[in-house]
């Protein structure tokens, strides 16, 4: 018999016989019946509370607030998509900034050092927000994949202040993720961090040593406080 | 730093060694005062017992269902194209998972934090077959270059301080000696990215594995997880074969309670969650996922109502964190891969009762471990169940049950229980304990090691009430 025929009948054959199934009662994981302005607050507290970095700006300027932020941070090679309308957007402000504009559309086998060396951010859309967390969800995609928002020093976020909701169960459950999942999901909260050096937190061990969240305003931008 | 090896059978004078050893127990102690105030925080604004009991419920319902929802699990990773292996026990994990590397002539292989990788000791396989493991999460790096196994299932390097870390970096991979943290994990940072480039295969655990979608998620903060799952062309994630839950919908309730019981964190820097290998069109990720489905003894202690409570466990360390002996001892002294309070109820399967005889023992049933258990796993309970087992007196389903039964012991119960059930007998004992009380032994054994030999009261309790009794009713005819 196969080890897996054979743990399956050591599993069924059990010896104090079947189990039965609690109820499972998922209230307290929802409904938390926060305002818009709840949850950005929520989100911007929990975030920066783990060195995120939140900067706001209005939906028809933000490329405006990104250059802003790249000339700060001094990116002179920036990873982005093409496709997606947040990296189209930047692509097009961008052109004539001096920043070189790093194509990520290529099989990660021909440019991998390149990536890991010589890339100083990756900049990338996001699914939307988790206001009880401080999270970003993420579904990598051919136009964004899934090391720039990990392999370079700097990933900076775009996130659309509605696309926030209460809680992760409330993210998974309306937008029906068990009916097919990518094949990468993601929940990013912060940069890289460790505390495996006698409990002293130290940013970006393996991953981003920054996260910049860039969120967007439709209107006039609320939660402009910077 | 001298290698020490460390084994379960030697769990008394390991401990002994680490109670004498003023920087372990201070490693501990400032570790574990860190941990149990943050998670204390962090749940603050929550129901706590309202979530407990649905983490326990859920997981509940994934035991119920266990084999039918590893078959699913399997049918839903192999329709997005993940390749599903079995292994009946940590060897034939290992050489699955020799042999998969070997297949693409591996040299090297990156790991993310994995205890059933520990538990099955597979670096040491793979070393063995030419094949180099190096661990990537930076506590499980250290521990490594130490030459060294974890202390702690969540915070591997935990008995280390960061004068002792700043030593071993030195010597093993030439870097400054520091007190600087942002230093030491900036160098870790580019000795691993240039493995991580380098590495044939990456060997990953799983904390869930969903079966109604084919999921697998993966909880760090360092980013390591996510590099080994993603840069290597092939990931191997091996697992428990009880890390299964039913639905997507369980994995959000389970998290929150996994980072907060962890670490007190709201969440942790990554979720990672995997459900195939790189698809048509996609740019990176590996090309092939493999999952590993090791037994290993769980299947054993399903079979018991009341031991299959271990079963729920989702591996955050909260009971060691909160653990008295623990804290004093430290995690290498229990000599297993899981240490503390969950390590003892779990390693006497996994090992057997004959190597593991002590650990049940290494509690005062203080009942924290039970009160803080995420899940609410009778850690307690289930402790005096395995010493229960070892004495031969339960129902001697584990491995190695009655390994400590002596005739002595045994009798000396039997003619306890007779006397406690004839109360002649029982009298006729106690008043001649009190009157031979001259005789009673100033040594004891080690009870008396730290402590002064009881001395029987001259008058029992019984006699005593009963006198008080008679004055209390003289006095009211009076």
């Amino acid at each position: 018999m196969s080890a897996r025929d054979t743990i399956l009948k050591r599993l069924r054959e059990r010896t104090d016989g079947p189990l039965s199934a609690p109820e499972s009662d998922f209230a307290v994981v929802t409904n938390r019946g926060w305002s818009a302005e709840e949850r950005l607050s929520r989100f911007e507290r929990l975030i920066t509370s783990v060195h995120g970095e939140v900067i706001h700006a209005p939906r028809e300027a933000w490329t405006d607030t990104l250059a802003k932020a790249l000339a700060d941070k001094g990116v002179r090679r920036l990873a982005l998509g093409k496709e997606h309308p947040v990296a189209a957007e930047a692509r097009e402000a961008l052109a004539d900034v001096g920043i070189e504009l790093v194509d990520v559309d290529r099989d990660i086998e021909h440019w991998q050092r390149e990536q890991f060396e010589n890339v100083d951010a990756g900049l990338t859309s996001t699914q939307g927000g988790v206001a009880e967390t401080g999270s970003l969800w993420l579904w990598p995609t051919p136009d964004e994949p899934r090391l720039i928002s990990l392999v370079p020093p700097i990933h900076i976020a775009v996130l659309d202040a509605d696309a926030l909701e209460d809680t992760f169960f409330d993210v998974v459950e309306s937008h029906g993720w068990a009916d097919g999942m990518p094949t990468n999901a993601l929940l990013i909260s912060g940069p890289s961090k460790t505390a495996d050096i006698e409990q002293t937190l130290a940013y970006g061990v393996h991953g981003p040593r920054e996260l910049l969240v860039l969120v967007r305003h439709a209107g006039d931008a609320p939660g402009d406080k910077t | 730093m001298s290698v020490q090896i460390f084994t379960p059978r030697e769990f008394h004078r390991q401990a002994h060694d680490a109670l004498g050893d003023p920087q372990i127990r201070a490693n501990f102690r400032k570790a574990m005062d860190g941990l149990m105030t943050k998670r204390r925080e962090v749940f603050g604004d929550w129901d706590l017992e309202t979530l407990r009991e649905l983490g326990a419920n859920i997981r509940l319902r994934a035991l119920s269902k266990l084999p039918d929802l590893l078959e699913q699990l399997e049918a839903s990773c192999q329709a997005n194209g993940i390749k599903v292996h079995w292994a009946e026990d940590g060897e034939e994990a290992c050489r699955i998972i020799r042999e998969i590397c070997e297949s693409h002539d591996a040299g090297s292989v990156i790991k993310g934090k994995s205890m059933v990788s520990e538990e099955m000791h597979l670096n040491a396989h793979l070393e063995e077959a030419g094949i180099e493991a190096l661990e990537s999460d930076l506590g499980e790096y250290l521990v490594q270059l130490n030459e060294q196994t974890p202390s702690h299932i969540i915070m591997p390097a935990i008995h280390l301080n960061t004068d002792e870390i700043s030593e071993i970096l030195h010597v093993k991979t030439g870097t400054e000696r520091t007190r600087d943290v942002d230093y030491m994990t900036a160098a870790a940072r580019s000795q691993l990215r240039q493995r991580f480039m380098n590495a044939d295969v990456g060997v990953s655990g799983v904390n869930f594995a969903v079966a109604e979608t084919g999921t697998l998620c993966l909880v760090e903060n360092e980013g390591n997880g996510r590099m080994t799952t993603s840069v290597p062309p092939v990931h191997i994630a091996v697992t428990g074969i009880e890390k299964v839950v039913e639905h997507l919908r369980d994995v959000p309730p389970l998290y929150a309670l996994l980072t907060r019981s962890a670490t007190g964190q709201h969440v942790t820097t990554y979720f990672n969650m995997i459900s195939s290998p790189r698809k048509q069109g996609e740019h990176d990720g590996p090309r092939e996922v493999h999952l590993v489905l090791v037994d290993n003894g769980r299947s054993s202690i399903y079979q018991d109502d009341e031991l299959l409570d271990t079963l729920r466990c989702i591996r955050c360390g909260a009971c060691m964190n909160h653990c008295p002996v623990y804290t004093r001892v430290g995690g290498h002294t229990y000599g297993t891969t899981y240490p503390g309070p969950i390590g003892s109820i779990l390693s006497p399967h996994l090992m057997g009762l004959e190597d593991t005889k002590d650990l049940p023992t290494a509690s005062s049933l203080c009942g924290a471990c039970g009160e803080v258990c995420p899940v609410k796993i009778p850690i307690p309970d289930l402790l005096v169940r395995l010493r229960r087992e070892s004495v031969g007196e339960g129902r001697g389903n584990v491995p190695g049950a009655g390994v400590k039964r002596t005739r002595k012991e045994a009798a000396a119960w039997k003619g306890f229980q007779w006397l406690a059930t004839h109360p002649g007998a029982w009298r006729a004992g106690i008043s001649m304990a009190g009157k031979l009380k001259a005789l009673m032994p100033a040594k004891l054994g080690p009870w008396t090691d730290y402590r002064s030999a009881p001395k029987p009261a001259g008058t029992t309790l019984h006699a005593l009430v009963k006198r008080h009794q008679a004055s209390k009713a003289h006095e009211e005819e009076r």
